[in-house]
């Protein structure tokens, strides 16, 4: 059921230089009605030092999961089921998903952003507090101290008037604003990486592009690393140095940036190329939507999951488990097809 | 004011601040009703408190020459068929049914809110055990409830106190945890668990805050409730037990001469009536005003 990914488990020391988190074969499940759901089916990713990654999927396809999973903090029904984290030398699924060693890492070390900033601040307490709280968490901060920093932190994203707003409600704040706070909660530690998951997506593109600009020169500022799971192309196309591209809970794709936009391999990544509207191409040309529906992840038949939506696809696909990820051309460019790495051996 | 077409330079503007405590009276009382049921609850109080200053007579004190006696100066609402001043023992019925109101809603609504609180928190095994027994104790209607655990516990004041408490229960944990689970869902609680907080922190902090608000309006109408299902219980004879005062066994008590003592039966009736009503009221005023939509604003 695991697939080998061939990568062997580091020992604690000898991680290459400047990788901050690797991911091995992940695996988690969920319980549900009907049978099991493999959200995330042994996704391996690695993400270095001062790097922008970027996971790119629609909706379902694991990719929300796969980081809740980094940090382990999957509800019931769901379970991590398989695989290793390893983060700063450590891997993280050996503790206690609520034990005091994965406490002090969420929010200290990694730190995490979410989709809905109309939902991910608690109504009933000031910015002030909300901001405050992770300071005293892991920084022992006092009252004071912390409010200062919450302040400094609040202005630092640009909200005005920093030190009055504190004691605003969040309901006070709207969207954009309140995606600001997030992110200033995010990086209030100076975490070594931030997650951000569809950071973007609930808000309007003006405030998406410098929303983005925000994360990144802060993520700069404390020198950390930066996650950014996405369904929009143009979102990691600008920012990310690496790409992986997530289909049915598996990795599809993986490469550089310029790899993954102008060699794409996968036929998904392909289609998803397609479907987007682009600036650079001649006018009139119609878009291309990946014709059917992602998979039903319950009962998946052992072959290639976007096998049924292919265009490219052939007999081989039918009949033989989901391929492993091949080496395609570029480096470190990687793809899960047999249509293409058999034409790269070629 | 005038001065419309000069061009002012667009100002940072700051909204006033509006204390919490200026807002929620601002909305508190905006209706009459609610200022009504206040100032009922609040003379109650005061008469409950000072009742040995404020009664006329001893409510006790038997005086079989005065019985059946028509309202007149001596006895504002009349004497009842012991003699006893009317006035005097609703003054001292209010100590009972706010002792039974506030005690009763005590003991229930943090047992309940706990209970419902860890049963929605925690959930699994948690969760079924607490929520079935508080069906088993939901099966029966309130009233009965209380009326056969007064049966068993005996009379008197402390322990209609705690037959209606259990009676009550089951409310409050149930609305308490429906509460909890909702609230456990917010993405702002995950979002806490993020930054690597404990979970019993984020359960009183985060989960709490946001999940008693209807627990709160629960109370002040239960408070009306209680308050009746007393009188209730002490009308048939199973509540307070004589020489102590309470509305109910007094209205039981005029009963038997409602035809030519109206009042006897009227008065305490009335009372009821009235603090239930303000109960409600004041339960209302608090829902509007606790509304965590409006803080900070006007």
């Amino acid at each position: 059921m695991s697939t080998q990914t061939g990568i062997q488990t580091p020992a604690c020391d000898i991680r290459p230089a400047g990788e901050l988190l690797r991911v091995n074969d992940l695996q988690t499940e969920f319980k549900v009605e009907g049978g099991i759901v493999h959200a995330v089916n042994g996704v391996s990713y690695t993400v270095n030092e001062r790097e922008i990654v970027g996971i790119v999927g629609e909706s379902g396809c694991g990719k929300s999961v796969s980081q809740l999973s980094v940090i382990q903090l999957i509800r019931r029904p769901g379970r991590i089921v398989g695989g290793e984290v390893w983060f700063e030398g450590d891997n993280l699924l050996k503790y206690d998903s609520k034990g005091a060693e994965m406490r002090a890492i969420r929010g200290a070390k990694i730190g995490m952003i979410f989709q809905e900033p109309m939902t991910s601040l608690n109504p009933v307490l000031t910015i002030g507090r909300q901001l405050t709280e992770s300071l005293e968490l892991h920084l022992d901060m006092k009252r004071k101290e912390s409010r200062k920093r919450a302040a400094e932190l609040l202005n630092l994203v640009g909200i005005p008037s920093a030190e009055t707003r504190l004691d605003d409600y969040p309901h006070q704040f709207s969207g954009g604003m309140r995606q600001r706070v997030m992110i200033a909660i995010g990086v209030a530690c100076q975490p070594r990486m931030l997650i951000a998951d569809e950071p973007t997506t609930a808000l309007d593109c003006t405030t998406q592009a410098q929303l983005l600009e925000l994360m990144l020169s802060m993520i700069e500022g404390c020198r950390g690393s930066l996650v950014l799971v996405t369904h929009n192309l143009g979102v990691v196309a600008r920012y990310a140095n690496r790409i992986y591209i997530m289909y049915a809970g598996k990795i599809v794709e993986q490469g550089l940036c310029r790899d993954i936009f102008y060699r794409p391999q996968h036929p998904y990544t392909v289609g998803l190329l397609n479907s987007v509207p682009r600036l650079d191409e001649e006018r009139g040309r119609r878009l291309v939507p990946i014709e059917g529906t992602p998979p039903n992840l319950i009962g998946m038949p052992d072959r290639c999951a976007f096998y049924p939506r292919c265009p490219e696809r052939g007999e081989q696909c039918r009949l033989q488990p989901w391929p492993e990820l091949e080496p395609v051309e570029g480096e470190g460019h990687m793809a899960r097809c047999y249509m293409r790495a058999g034409r790269a051996e070629e | 004011m005038s001065d419309i077409s000069t061009v002012q330079e667009p100002e940072v503007t700051v909204p006033p601040r509006i204390s919490e405590w200026k807002r929620f009276r601002r909305i508190f009382f905006q209706r009459k009703l609610v200022t009504f049921g206040l100032v009922v609850l609040v003379i109650l109080v005061l008469v409950a408190i000072f009742a040995p200053l404020i009664a006329p007579s001893n409510p006790y004190k038997n005086e079989m020459s005065q019985s059946l006696q028509d309202p007149s100066w001596n006895h504002l609402l009349g004497t009842d068929n012991l003699g006893r001043d009317t006035l005097s023992r609703l003054i001292y019925g209010a100590r009972t049914a706010l002792y039974v109101g506030f005690g009763t809603v005590l003991v229930s609504a943090v047992i309940g809110m706990i209970l419902g609180l860890l049963a929605g928190y925690l959930g699994g095994v948690v969760n079924g055990i607490i929520m079935r027994v508080m069906d088993a104790l939901m099966g029966f209607p309130m009233l009965v409830l209380a009326l056969l655990l007064a049966a068993v516990l005996g009379g008197g004041l402390q322990n209609v106190v705690i037959a209606l408490a259990i009676a009550t229960l089951p409310g409050y944990v149930r609305l308490m945890c429906a509460e909890t689970m909702s609230v456990k869902e917010n993405e702002y609680i995950l979002a806490q668990r993020a930054i690597g907080a404990k979970g019993f922190r984020t359960m009183m902090k985060h989960v709490l805050p946001n999940a008693f608000q209807p627990s709160l309006v629960l109370i002040t109408t239960m408070l009306g409730n209680v308050i009746l299902a007393e009188a209730g219980l002490s009308f048939i004879g199973i509540g307070i037990q004589p020489p102590g005062v309470a509305w109910g066994s007094m209205a039981a008590d005029g009963y038997r001469s409602l035809a030519s003592h109206p009042l006897l039966s009227f008065s305490p009736s009335i009372a009821i009536m009235i603090v239930v009503f303000a109960f409600n009221m004041v339960g209302d005023g608090l829902r509007d005003a606790l509304d965590p939509k409006l803080r900070g604003t006007l």
